[in-house]
């Protein structure tokens, strides 16, 4: 079957990336390859990437408060180029009353100022272990 | 189904480039399936690997290569390979990072690798990663390795042209010289060439290629058993590395490098070294098929619980390991 491969990227305009690394590093440390593209990225940079990578998730860390114009226009991205079957969760700074929303999107878990490592790595394996994995 | 991915490979399908190298890369009967149906496309790309010790720079030369190659109006994959942890079986794959120049280009196509468990510096699909995107159309594929060590033996048997990095600064001895790594370089790039240190990197570079070509005759990748080595024409000339000097970051360089490459490549096609090169990676390739598939069959053949009560009398030293094996083989009559 092969090793699970997330997508760990900051869209928008962050300067700070600790956050977005913390989690890449537990992931890998969870035994999935987790591609890093780091800060400044454009949804259309991210959506690039998910395809050429092949990723069976995106996670999106934005602290700057633009999530509920980037988020969506990622998911957006990637429905467009026939990647629905990614999974998108995001974390950073975004307040409970927006969840709903992102997830009435298509984000299907948001992670808020407090959370705890284990659980994001725990929802990811809990997501994609449920993943219908079919042929192209 | 393989007939159909392929396809629309052909035509163009991203998407189905992508997918493709995920179905190679998990090995299996599906990739032998796609790999078949792949390979009359297969044999146009030039491939040049790249490798070097961490710190030298390579992602952001890989980075400026590709886009001189833009530039040129070639089609470039980029493979960049990175290694997966030994404990957790996960890796961080972040090559990508000095790359996003490259972003929206359609004549670009990155994919980052993990080398899950192998220890020649690039994942055992590295190989077949790069047919994929060879039948895709990417007239050059750029194939980063983990670093530079006696161990990147893997791009010297996967490139047609391969690029070791050096950098000024990283320590007393020049690292490619301190790993033994000259052998399998066709080009030395000394990088970050505007740092403190770069002449006399350059000089001990050039001092050791003195040294070790008195006969002006070069082996490149010493691995290959095939007769007629490559890198070695007719009237014994041969090809001797050439030594480029870049500042990656600034783009400095950059052109002289890529034009090295081309002639590289040329010398390959006219000594007959792109032929040699090819038949060595296809005896590369197809002795390890080979040993792979032996392997499992023969341990079918013995069955799992012979091994294990050999494995017993081993440990209680009732017999050594060589005549242990010996017994296991002629047992299920494999003498």
């Amino acid at each position: 079957m092969g090793t699970y491969r997330i997508l760990i990227a900051k869209p928008g305009l962050d300067g700070h990336d600790r956050g977005a690394k913390v989690i890449a590093r537990a992931l890998r440390d969870a035994g999935m390859e987790v591609i890093y593209l780091g800060l400044r990225q454009t949804p259309e940079m991210i959506a690039e990437a998910a395809l050429q990578e092949d990723v069976d998730a995106v996670g999106l860390s934005i602290l700057s408060g633009a999530h509920m114009t980037l988020l969506p226009r990622v998911v957006e991205l990637l429905e467009q180029n026939g990647l629905d079957d990614v999974m998108v969760f995001a974390g950073g700074i975004i307040p409970d009353e927006d969840v709903p929303a992102l997830k009435k999107t298509g984000v299907r878990g948001i992670f808020g100022p407090g959370t705890r490592i284990e659980d994001v790595v725990a929802f990811v394996h809990e997501q994609l272990g449920s993943k219908v994995t079919g042929e192209s | 189904m393989a007939k159909d991915i392929v396809e629309r490979l052909l035509a163009g399908d991203r998407r189905a480039v992508a997918r493709l190298i995920s179905r190679v890369e998990n090995d299996g009967h599906e990739a032998v399936k796609a790999l078949t149906a792949l390979h009359p496309h297969t044999g146009q790309a030039h491939i040049v690997g790249v490798t070097g010790a961490p710190g030298t720079g390579k992602s952001t030369l890989v980075n400026e290569l590709a886009k001189a190659y833009r530039a040129a109006g070639v089609r470039v994959g980029i493979v960049a390979v990175d290694p997966t942890s030994p404990f957790s079986g996960g890796a961080l794959l972040g090559d990508r990072i000095r790359m996003r120049d490259l972003s929206g280009d359609p004549g670009v196509f990155i994919r980052s690798m993990a080398t899950r468990g192998n220890l020649g510096g690039l994942a055992r699909a590295t190989a077949d990663v790069v047919k994929v995107l060879d039948a895709a159309g990417y007239q050059t594929v750029l194939v980063e390795t983990v670093g530079a060590g006696q161990s990147e033996v893997d791009i010297a048997r996967t490139a047609h042209t391969t690029l070791v990095v050096e950098a000024p600064g990283l320590g007393d001895d020049v690292q490619a010289i301190k790993a033994g790594v000259l052998e399998i370089a066709d080009i030395l790039v000394v990088n970050k060439a505007d740092r403190e240190g770069a002449e006399h990197t350059k000089r001990a570079l050039q001092m050791m290629l003195d040294l070790g070509t008195d006969q002006n005759v070069r082996h490149h990748g010493q691995i290959s058993a095939v007769e007629g080595a490559a890198g070695v024409s007719p009237n014994g000339q041969g090809w001797r590395p050439i030594i480029c000097s870049t500042v990656a970051v600034r783009g400095r360089g950059v052109t002289e490098l890529m034009q090295a490459i081309a002639d590289h490549q040329r010398y390959l096609q006219e000594s007959g070294g792109w032929a040699d090169r090819e038949r060595a990676r296809a005896a590369a390739e197809l002795d390890r098929l080979l040993r792979d598939q032996l392997v499992t069959h023969v341990v079918k053949r013995i069955g799992r619980r012979a091994i294990d009560q050999a494995l017993e009398q081993i440990v209680t030293r009732q017999v050594d390991a060589h005549a242990a094996v010996a017994v296991l083989l002629a047992n299920a009559g494999l003498e």
